[in-house]
């Protein structure tokens, strides 16, 4: 047998046994924490409150906690995102200016998730005095995902035709009219995408939101209470070994809804992907 | 009767002066000077390269949506300079109507598509809003003059992308033809269609022109001389020859002019 053939099956073998391991290693989280976790959820665990600092009763102040939460991030930084990316893709040619931008946000998608909790903590709720809170915990999220949200909406911006752009200009319409009538609406499967896929970071986020959200049990009743994540309450309820069993249950309940949000951002990237090969 | 009519065939649409074009340095229109006279068809003949195009766009300023693009010389459309400062593009462009090489509608319904531009003038302003009754005749009125009406008037709210490619460039004719413009630029608009589609839109051409000017770029030389009253020869971005459609392909006065008609080169 020729050495060609050998090192084509060796090369294949490698690439198959990298992709087995993957798919295994996903697998077997999804598995370890469901096995674990499944059992503990219960009409009663996900819709009422905690007892005993967390070892008995539910996690439903979490749930809303963290939804509340992470919607209000996506809610602040959605806006700013779209209208950078739209600055950055309509109205500017690639220069120093746009690079410098694009580098400042890469560096900012860079920073661990930790030092954006220190920078909530210190600016957010020391200095501006918003106290542990929803908005803090928010303000401090929407920073972290502004990134991906600029980046995916710049590509989403990227991929409408220039062609359609000069068709609008042509017919006399103004660089604003073009983007409000032909490029967002085209860009906006794309866009969707980018603050799913923002809005599954925040809920899994940890680091960035207990020391800015703080870890309070209570319902929020205002902008200015403190909240609790599906996250921090696993975080807390693990840490401190107040219930193993309730923190898989938490857990299972953080995986699952993760996953949703990503199968969602998935069917919709198809549709995208499907409409524009139509 | 007759007089006002001779006044106006002597009237020109447009009076371009030493117009030069770059693209980052590079002089891709090498100072051309014409005149388009109104109600008339011309057609810009050359081979690839020749800046027939740049000419062309030069025409409604989308030249500069392009980097590194530098404009030097003056065009006046009924005397006006439409490069000077104070000349909005975009009203510019609401004036000069233009037509792709590529069949290129917008990703909306055909009724849509037709209603683009006059949609913007009422936005900006321009006139009152039209009418549903109004805009309805106007797609009407447009389609049936680019000779698209009778195809599609069963399914305008159906996508213009779902057209075929002689039907889609039609519709991009028509929805030109819906904003009443004074001048249409057409950068080879059959380069990608069927005999049949190509002459629909001949044939719309020479209707077109009792009301409009029309400026037809085209790699078709033959195209030109089927519907072009004068017609000019552009040589790598210089203006060789400009003549009656006649005279430039039975007596041009340039060698150049002649080798390329006859197909001796491009």
């Amino acid at each position: 047998m020729s050495s060609h053939a050998t090192s084509q099956r060796i090369a294949v073998g490698i690439l198959a046994a990298a992709t087995l391991l993957t798919l295994a290693i996903v697998a077997f989280i999804l598995f370890f924490v469901l096995e674990k976790g499944l059992p503990q959820l219960s009409w009663e665990f996900l819709f009422s409150g905690p007892k005993d600092m967390g070892k008995a009763g539910g996690i439903f102040p979490a749930i809303i906690g963290t939804l509340i939460l992470s919607l209000l991030a996506i809610g602040i930084s959605l806006p700013l995102g779209v209208l950078t990316a739209v600055y950055l893709s309509e109205y500017t040619r690639e220069s120093a200016l746009t690079k410098a931008i694009r580098f400042g946000t890469d560096c900012l998608a860079g920073i661990p998730s930790i030092i954006f909790g220190l920078f909530g903590y210190v600016f957010f709720v020391t200095t501006l005095r918003m106290g542990w809170s929803l908005l803090a915990g928010a303000l401090t999220l929407a920073m972290m995902v502004l990134p991906t949200l600029i980046r995916t909406s710049e590509e989403a911006l990227r991929s409408v035709p220039q062609s359609w752009r000069e068709v609008s200009l042509s017919l006399g319409a103004t660089r604003w009219e073009t983007v409000r009538k032909v490029v967002l609406p085209n860009a906006l499967p794309g866009i969707v995408t980018g603050v799913m896929l923002s809005f599954g970071r925040s809920i899994g986020e940890t680091a960035a939101v207990i020391y800015t959200a703080g870890s309070s049990f209570r319902m929020p009743r205002s902008a200015f209470d403190s909240v609790r994540t599906l996250a921090v309450h696993f975080y807390l309820l693990a840490r401190e070994g107040l219930s193993t069993e309730k923190a898989y249950g938490t857990a299972a309940v953080l995986v699952l809804a993760v996953l949703a949000v990503n199968l969602l951002t998935y069917a919709l990237m198809n549709r995208f992907i499907r409409r524009r090969a139509r | 009767m007759n007089s006002p009519k001779v006044e106006v065939r002597a009237h020109s649409k447009v009076e371009v002066r030493n117009l030069k074009v770059s693209f980052g340095g590079e002089l891709a229109l090498r100072g051309v000077s014409l005149d388009i006279a109104v109600n008339r068809i011309l057609g810009v003949i050359g081979p690839a390269g020749s800046a027939k195009t740049t000419f062309l766009r030069a025409l409604d300023r989308m030249n500069e949506l392009k980097a590194g693009c530098r404009t030097e010389g003056k065009v006046l459309i009924d005397g006006e300079d439409i490069y000077d400062p104070s000349s909005d593009p975009v009203l510019l462009r609401r004036r000069v109507g233009m037509v792709f090489a590529m069949p290129m509608p917008l990703p909306l319904s055909i009724y849509e598509n037709v209603v683009y531009g006059p949609r913007l003038g009422y936005a900006h302003g321009g006139e009152r809003r039209a009418s549903k009754a109004e805009l309805d005749e106007l797609v009407e009125e447009s389609l049936s003059a680019a000779f698209l009406w009778e195809e599609v008037k069963d399914r305008l709210g159906t996508s213009g992308l779902k057209l075929s490619g002689g039907q889609q460039q039609r519709l991009c004719l028509a929805r030109t033809l819906a904003m009443k413009p004074e001048l249409i630029l057409l950068d080879e608009p059959s380069s990608g269609l069927d005999p049949i589609s190509t002459s629909k839109i001949e044939e719309a051409l020479t209707i077109l022109k009792e009301r409009y000017t029309i400026v037809l770029v085209t790699n078709n030389t033959k195209q030109a001389a089927r519907v072009a009253d004068e017609t000019a020869f552009f040589l790598m971005g210089e203006l060789i020859e400009l003549a009656p459609t006649g005279t430039i392909f039975t007596n041009p006065s340039d060698r150049r002019t002649e080798d390329y008609v006859t197909g001796r080169f491009g």
